[in-house]
Formats: structure tokens, sequence, C-alpha cells
């Protein structure tokens, strides 16, 4: 449905884009994620129409998105800062887009109407926005946007402004919504939870240019780039050379892992902490030097000899362990992901 | 914590030398005697003086033809500068330029127009002091929007260009009512400087055609009177309203928005 090719954009020296393709389908919740900085923000704004590209095509259904100027496009963006107009209540915001639309009077308090009701501040149409708290902002800003029926509706940080509880709350929200009016969302985050708990596929981004594009699950199991495996969730990474049983590390002998690599090639073993375990035989021993209880999981820091980071070890619940104490880590060749450096 | 007394010394003499001579005028201009310095009693009889002197009338209403003009045309123009150079300019100098009218000379101004209107061989008359003070007025009102610009959230333009509104729309739905205090307090302060502006109206209107200041002038050239003292305490009573209600409405419509 929407076909970005090519897409680069510099600002000075500054390169926010560098050959940028994706291909996002219709009805999808799209996530692009990213450090700040990583270009992802600039992409948004090109889909938008407030910037223009380099080079590069963006089409949408086929035709040509960039030679449409902002206000022609049937794409719609949802503010990181809401954007709410201060001076209208909350229906005359909502109802701002479809007067551009020259509906009809009646047609336009119905679907007004339609969509309050739907985020839930139909009993709000008459406040001003600095009289609703932060949460029922963003309903707003979100009713404002998808009351025009996009082809595409763009989330820049959209739950970045909230606090962590109503958060929660939106996040189920805005996939409900996303499933009710099937329209395709496609969302800007910095946060690696939220894009896996909202998207259907996410796009990582560093240094403008796109890392890996998986699905959620994909993306955490099987990193392809060095960035991801690091970004995207905790994870311990060893430094080497790929063999046939996994990784030859430098200082740690040979580590287990599933290579497809050719032997030889420089790579970077990944392991995910709850994917370590602390008792058997052991692959590599050291001495725990910090134990954090977070309630439903435990974090253990283990010194290795000849690393120069603890390797961090996940439990489920309280752990027995004690700092200080020797201790042996261990983990099936399966969980050891091989990325070329 | 107490602050020492010492502190307030300066600032009541300040405050006394300021004051003092516009408490003085303010009084005298009740006085019943011919003479603007010894004080014989109370007395209205200064301002009826002043409400039957014709030159006064006339220059009265001149002054109010020409604040009004100017300030209506500062206002437009003013603000539409503030919002190009913000939205649609880079340029430092341009920046710079707008605000010029406001910090030069009033002599170099007026002389400048004065030279401006000859060379354009324009005869002079009130149309001239309102194109003069629409000049500086709209270095003001630039100023001042400018400010309340730089404080305004870009995303809300973009948010109404995103949700359909042509660039038009956007500017009369979205920028102006942001804008709204910041154009009323401009337009407020570009009116109070053209009432009292002297220099530059005395260069550019016409000998027949004189503003409020000029007829002062003219008349304090033969000695102070009492009718001075009336007309200038009814100028600050003026100035006075005009400031009191830029900043209820500037805070009114600050609520507002």
């Amino acid at each position: 449905m929407l076909q970005i090719t090519g897409v680069s954009r510099r600002f000075g020296d500054i390169t926010a884009l560098s050959e940028v393709s994706l291909e996002i389908r219709q009805g999808e919740f799209f996530a692009l994620l990213g450090p700040s900085g990583c270009g992802k923000t600039t992409l948004l704004r090109i889909l938008a129409g407030f910037e223009a590209p380099d080079e590069g095509t963006v089409t949408l259904d086929g035709e040509d998105l960039l030679r449409q100027a902002a206000h022609r496009r049937p794409v719609n963006l949802m503010f990181q800062s809401y954007a709410l107009f201060p001076h209208m209540t909350v229906a005359k915001n909502v109802a701002y887009g479809l007067e551009r639309e020259k509906l009809a009077g009646a047609e336009i308090r119905r679907r007004v109407g339609e969509v309050l009701e739907k985020v839930g501040l139909d009993t709000m149409a008459g406040r001003k926005p600095q009289q609703l708290s932060g949460g029922q902002r963003q309903r707003v800003a979100l009713a404002r946007a998808i009351v025009k029926r996009p082809r595409l509706l763009l989330l820049d940080e959209p739950l970045s402004a909230l606090d962590k509880k109503v958060r929660a709350e939106m996040q189920l929200e805005l996939k409900r919504l996303q499933n009710e009016v099937g329209i395709t969302f496609v969302v800007v985050t910095h946060d690696q939870e939220e894009a896996m708990s909202l998207a259907d596929r996410i796009a990582v981004f560093s240094e403008g240019r796109v890392q890996q594009v998986d699905a959620p699950v994909e993306l955490y199991e099987r990193p392809r780039t060095p960035f991801v495996a690091g970004f995207v969730g905790a994870n311990n990474l060893f430094e080497g050379r790929a063999c046939s049983v996994g990784l030859a590390s430098d200082g740690l002998g040979v580590l287990p892992g599933v290579s497809t690599l050719p032997d030889g090639t420089p790579a970077l073993l990944a392991v995910r902490p709850e994917r370590l375990r602390l008792d058997g035989q052991g692959v590599l021993r050291g001495d725990v030097v910090d134990v954090s209880f977070y309630g439903g999981v435990s974090h253990v820091s283990v010194r290795v000899a000849g690393r120069s980071t603890p390797v961090l070890v996940a439990t489920q619940g309280a752990t027995q362990v004690q700092a200080g104490s020797p201790v042996a880590l261990s983990w099936s060749a399966g969980d050891g992901v091989l990325i070329p450096q | 914590m107490r602050r020492p007394r010492l502190m307030y010394v300066p600032f009541w003499m300040t405050y006394v030398f300021l004051y003092t001579p516009i408490v003085v005028l303010v009084v005298m201009s009740f006085n019943s005697d011919d003479s603007p310095y010894t004080f014989g009693g109370f007395s209205l009889k200064w301002y009826g003086e002043l409400a039957s002197d014709a030159n006064v009338r006339e220059g009265l209403i001149n002054t109010l033809i020409v604040a009004v003009g100017s300030t209506v045309l500062a206002t437009a123009l003013g603000t539409l500068l503030a919002v190009g150079l913000a939205r649609h300019s880079r340029s430092r100098l341009l920046d710079a330029i707008s605000v010029m009218p406001a910090v030069l000379p009033d002599l170099v101004l007026g002389i400048g127009l004065l030279v401006f209107y000859a060379t354009i061989k324009a005869t002079l008359g009130l149309y001239s002091v309102v194109l003069a003070h629409t000049v500086f007025g709209m270095a003001f009102v630039t100023a001042v929007v400018r400010t309340r610009l730089a404080n305004s959230d870009t995303s809300l333009e973009e948010a109404s260009r995103d949700l359909g509104a042509t660039p038009f729309t956007t500017f009369f739905r979205i920028t102006l009512p942001q804008l709204a205090p910041g154009i009323v307090a401009g337009a407020l302060l570009a009116f109070t400087l053209s009432i009292d502006e002297f220099v530059i109206a005395s260069f550019t209107a016409a000998p027949l055609e004189p503003t409020l200041p000029i007829v002062i002038y003219s008349m304090v050239r033969f000695g102070v009177t009492p009718e001075i003292n009336a007309l200038a305490t009814l100028l600050l009573a003026v100035s006075f309203t005009v400031v009191i209600a830029a900043q209820r409405m500037t805070r009114l419509t600050e609520s507002l928005s």
C-alpha cells in the first residue's frame, strides 16, 4: 500500500535519512523504532508532507505522494505534543478537519459524535483542551486524526507524554481502535517495549538507515545487526569469529550458538539474559557482582574473567545466589544468535 | 528577611523625581488663577476654555485621524511582517531592518520621510503623517507580535495543514487567534505612540493641518497657560486608560487561548 523507495534527506552535513526503502501493508500497525536523532521523525514528516526528501519516491496506493501538498494528502498525523487548538472546544477541534472537507453540518456533527464516543469522550465535547488530563488530550488528538478516515495514520511518539499507568491503558486503546477503524497506523517511537507490544512489524532505524524490518518476536529472537541486538531488549554480546559450533571467542574459548556464517567470519554472539542458566556444568565461570530483585524477575550480574562488562542473567522470581558467590553460566546452542560484524 | 531601609531611598527619590511634575501639572490644571505657577483655588474654567478653543479641537481631530489610521495600517502590516519573518525567512538582516524604525532617532526618520515626500513631489497632508506614523508603529507591532510568535507552537499550524486546511485558512483560523494578545498589545502601543508623537509629525504634517502635539507646541511658545495643563491632564488620562485597557485585554485574550 505505502511504498517508500530510496528516500534520502540531508540537513547540511547531517544525513537524517539514507536510502530508506520500506513497504507498509494495508491495515498494518507498523512501528519505526530507533534512538533519538536516527531519522525516524524525519521520515514521518516526509510522509505527512512537512519535509521533502532529497532523493527517492513515496507512493500510496500507487500514486506519487510527494507531489501532493500536505493539506491534500489522505494522511493524518497525531503530533507528539498533540497540537490541539487551544482556542477551540474538543468538538470544534475534532470537527476542524471535516469542515475543511466542506461536509454538511449535520454530517459533521454525526461523525464528531461517533468518534468522540469511540474514544470515550462524548461527555467532554464542550471542554477546552487545557481542561483535560494528558490521557484525555491524547484521545482528542487521536479522534481528530481518525475522524478524517485517512488511508494512513501517523503517530509521533504517541505515548511519551503520558505517565506509566495511563500509558498501558492507552496502549490497549490504540490497538483496539486500530482494529476497529482498520486504518493503517505508522507509529514512531524510541521505546522498544512500546513498539513491540503495539506493532505488527517494526523497522529499526540507526543513523538514518533501516537496520532490520521484522515482526516483534523475530526482531527479538533473531537480531540481524549488532545495533539491533544491542538496542532491542537487553542482550549479552560476545566478540569473536564464527565457527561450526558457535563462536570462537578471543578470551573465553568456544561459546555455543547456531552459525550459518562461513567459519572465521568476525561475528558477535548474542544471548538473552533470560536464556542464561546459573546451574549446570557451565560454559563460563564467574563471580556474582550484584543481584537486583524486580518482583517478577531478578537480574544477576556476573563478572567473567577475560571480559570487561559483566554478563547479565535474568531469573524468574527471587534468586538464591548472593553477591560474591562463584557461579557457572550455561545456555542452549539454539539460544546463541550469531551476527556478522 | 528584612531589607535594609537604605535601599528604599533611591527608589523613592526616583519616583518623586518622576511623578512630582506630573502631579503638579494635574493640580494646576484645576487652578482658578490665570498664572500657571500659583494655585488660587479649584476651578474647571481651563477645561471650559479648552473645549471652546477651535485650534485645539482641530488638532485633536487631526491627531485622532492620524492615530486611528496609522494604528490600523501598522497593525495589519506589522502582523503580516512578523508572520512572514518568523515563518518564511531565515534572514537576520531582514529581522534587524524590521525593527529599525523603532530605534532610529525620530529626527532622522522625520527628515528622511520629508525628503522622500519631496522627491516624489507629494503634497503634505494628514495622509503623509498617517504613513509616517505607520512606519514606526509597524516596527513596534512587528516586535511585539514576533515575541508572541517565538513562543507559539508551530505544530498547531502543521496540525491545521495536516487536517486539510489551506495555508490561507490556517492563517485566519489558527495563527491569528494565537497571536491575538500580541496584536492587541501592539496596536495599543502604536496608538499611544502616535497620539503624542511630535518630531516626525512636525516634519510631515501640512502647515494648515497640525496634529495636537504641534498645536500644543505652538501654544507653549507664547508661554505656558493653565489651559495647556488641562490639555496635558486629558492626554494623560487617555494614555492611562489605553495602557490599562491594553493590560486588561491581553490578560483577557491570554486566558481565553
